[in-house]
């Protein structure tokens, strides 16, 4: 008797107090690699501790292997909780039916206080279909020190933009560093220069399919980038780059400009240049155009085919914990979309934080507000585009029967 | 006697032989026919019963609409097809080159073992690894070959962002690996290569490349074979290099057919699309498949 007897039992309590509790939680999640994932854990274990009567199973995905996976996954064996993307990148889901109307969490926890600077991009047919975590800002992240050597000003407009770029390429340093071998980065110039040319409206109306890619209108915007591309503002040979390659000329002070998302932040700090380091919005360049910025939200939902949802929906509402809350987007590198959660403390945060809470509109990014079919036809197209300008004609011609493919004839 | 006891012999190897051709047909040959009836369809991959942002259902009969598609009206499907070309005829570089190593090493030198497994090194290391190394090799600020273009007072070459250089590029990372998997093949070969003929050569005044020629290929064709199929079906099936080293860019321009389908499939959502694709890509395999086994049975045959 003794030890193996009392182990069992042990067993036996253990597995009976589970049934008895509401059971278990999956969660999928693609929070993989450091520092989302310690933030995503923090979350879970402040829930556990709040919730012990829950027990909380993470399932850990590769970041880029998820996109592929959610859409096996909700099919065929569907978590309780999946971590996913605002916008269109979740109404494609809402419109197969695969994610539940979680409108009540948000009324319960009164996240439509708390929450409310998100909700339009959680929100289809005046139903929410998630709960926000975390968002971040886009913008042209520079080398102060070399801007004070030459003398340069942080630039306002379009034409202050292009005299800080050819006072760069004369003086030897590559104005704007960007690596487009997995495309996205160059959607980030499209959709500033179009959010900046067009306005919001007109970038939602394009994103939902309802413009032409030769649309008059889209000229300016292809003509603006022209102004860079030609006499050459951009590193040279960006399509041999990974959006990570083309950090190393900005970290060694070869180029000056970088329009990115404020993930880069962690990495050019542990490379020593925090202090020579700054941040500036993407300039003006019609006026009259209100601002809208990229900030791509990062989201949780509940799968139609959820097996506990009342848990789901705790999980989700925790969100409304301050405290909680505070520590995902900050360990993340992200800002809080809950209002009431603490003030940032990064520099590069704060400013962030200021910038898109004076912001008339919030944009998610290109892959993210397009059709995911559409996304990369076109992500490929702009790649092109900045290698290729005379091909404009050729590659909007393309994109429009991709458009008219996807979406239909206008 | 029993059934079972008149009939065990002729029955036993199919018993032994059942759980094989099941799994078989399940995952080899059912998957075929299945494409085959995907790529009539429109199909996103998701639930077939619900409908698509264009208001038409998730999975839609549409006919040979997808081939006609891929054949009329899809600039990059012949540039996949083209490329596919180039690695079928390039990739061949692999068979004459690994057989000049094999006549190196294949020497009694002093230390020559070591030097034979370290030119069988790269069949041994992974693909993916591969690739990188190579991207990383030839990336055009920092990369191996751009400081010695430097030295040579070249301008670099960006191998990868250079639409005509791409493919050239991602073949030339292959032959890595290849070379070493065809010099292995024909190592074995030389070790079967009779000394007496090779005597009688040199007495008859054969020698250099009359003696390769006339005396050693000959009794290497059998390692000519398999390393010629070897290194066609890989160039067929090249992928891995690809996905690693540019994702078929710049712009797909050095996609090849397994490349394109997997980024319709998987990227672009278009199941029925990609299906289409995996067919061409099965037919034109079939046909170099169906030609070689005709090519091995009249050899036997011949032979007997």
């Amino acid at each position: 008797m003794g030890g193996k007897m009392k182990k069992l039992l042990t067993l036996v309590i253990l597995f009976t107090s589970t049934i008895a509790s509401a059971g278990t939680l999956v969660v999928n999640s693609n929070q993989s690699g450091e520092p989302s994932k310690s933030a995503f854990d923090a979350y879970v274990a402040a829930f556990s501790a709040a919730h012990p009567e829950v027990t909380v199973v993470v399932n850990e995905f590769e970041h880029e292997a998820y996109k592929t996976a959610i859409r096996n996954f909700l099919t065929a064996e569907a978590p309780d909780v999946a971590i996913w993307f605002a916008g269109n990148r979740m109404k494609f889901f809402v419109d197969q039916n695969l994610f539940q109307d979680v409108s009540d969490v948000w009324a319960d926890a009164d996240l439509n206080d708390s929450m409310a600077s998100s909700k339009g991009s959680l929100t289809v047919d005046g139903k929410q279909y998630g709960v926000p975590w975390g968002y971040y800002q886009w913008g042209v992240y520079y080398r102060k020190d070399l801007f004070d050597q030459l003398g340069l000003n942080v630039p306002r407009d379009w034409a202050e933009f292009k005299w800080v770029c050819a006072m760069l390429k004369k003086n030897g340093i590559t104005p704007i560093t960007i690596g487009t071998k997995f495309l996205w980065t160059a959607g980030g110039w499209f959709d500033y220069l179009n959010l900046r040319i067009n306005g919001y409206q007109f970038h939602m109306d394009l994103t939902a399919g309802k413009v032409s890619y030769e649309d008059p209108r889209l000229d300016a915007v292809f003509d603006h980038w022209r102004e860079l591309i030609d006499p050459g503002y951009f590193l040279e040979d960006h399509a041999s780059f990974s959006w990570q390659d083309a950090q190393a000329p900005q970290i060694n002070g070869e180029a000056a400009m970088y329009l990115i998302g404020n993930f880069y932040v962690p990495t050019f700090e542990a490379a020593g240049i925090g202090d020579q380091m700054d941040f500036f919005q993407f300039p003006t360049i019609y006026k009259g155009v209100g601002v809208a910025e990229d900030a791509p939200t990062d989201t949780m939902h509940i799968p139609s085919g959820a097996k506990n949802v009342e848990d789901a929906k705790k999980f989700l509402a925790f969100m409304s914990n301050k405290e909680a809350a505070t520590n995902w987007a900050k360990m993340g590198g992200m800002l809080s979309p809950n209002k009431y959660a603490d003030k940032p403390t990064n520099r590069f945060s704060i400013m962030g934080a200021k910038m898109l809470a004076a912001a008339d509109d919030i944009a998610q990014f290109w892959d993210r507000d397009a059709n995911p079919d559409m996304a990369g036809a076109a992500m490929e197209g702009f790649q092109e585009f900045m290698v290729k300008p005379d091909r404009e004609d050729k590659i909007r011609a393309r994109l429009e029967k991709e458009r008219a493919r996807i979406h239909g004839a206008l | 006697m029993s059934f079972w006891e008149r009939n065990q012999l002729k029955i036993a190897p199919f018993l032994f032989l059942a759980p094989a051709i099941l799994i078989f047909l399940v995952y080899v040959i059912y998957p075929i026919f299945d494409s085959i009836w995907v790529s009539f369809h429109e199909w996103n991959g998701m639930d077939k019963s619900g409908t698509r942002a264009n208001g038409k259902p998730n999975w839609e009969f549409v006919g040979f609409k997808n081939y006609i598609t891929l054949f009329t009206d899809d600039d990059e499907f012949y540039v996949s097809l083209f490329n596919n070309v180039r690695w079928l005829i390039f990739s061949l570089l692999a068979v004459p080159i690994g057989l000049a190593l094999a006549l190196f090493v294949n020497q009694r030198i002093l230390g020559i073992r070591y030097i034979k497994s370290l030119f069988y090194f790269p069949f041994v290391i992974n693909a993916v690894v591969i690739g990188v190394i190579f991207t990383w090799f030839y990336n055009p600020k920092y990369g191996a070959l751009s400081l010695v273009l430097g030295f040579f007072g070249l301008d670099p070459i960006p191998m990868l962002a250079d639409e005509s250089l791409a493919t050239y590029g991602i073949i030339i990372a292959s032959f890595f690996p290849g070379i070493a998997y065809t010099m292995i093949l024909y190592i074995t070969g030389l070790t079967g290569v009779s000394r007496e003929m090779i005597e009688a050569g040199r007495i008859d005044g054969a020698s250099g490349f009359t003696m390769l020629w006339h005396i050693v290929l000959p009794q290497l064709r059998p390692a000519t074979l398999i390393a010629i199929v070897v290194t066609l079906v890989g160039a067929l099936r090249a992928f891995d290099l690809i996905a690693v080293m540019t994702a078929g860019g710049p712009w797909g321009s050095s996609e090849v057919l397994a490349y394109k389908m997997y980024q319709e499939a998987l990227f672009n959502f278009r199941m029925g699309y990609g299906a289409a694709i995996a067919t061409i890509l099965f037919l034109i395999m079939d046909i170099y498949i169906a030609w070689f086994l005709y090519r091995l049975f009249k050899n036997e045959r011949s032979e007997k």
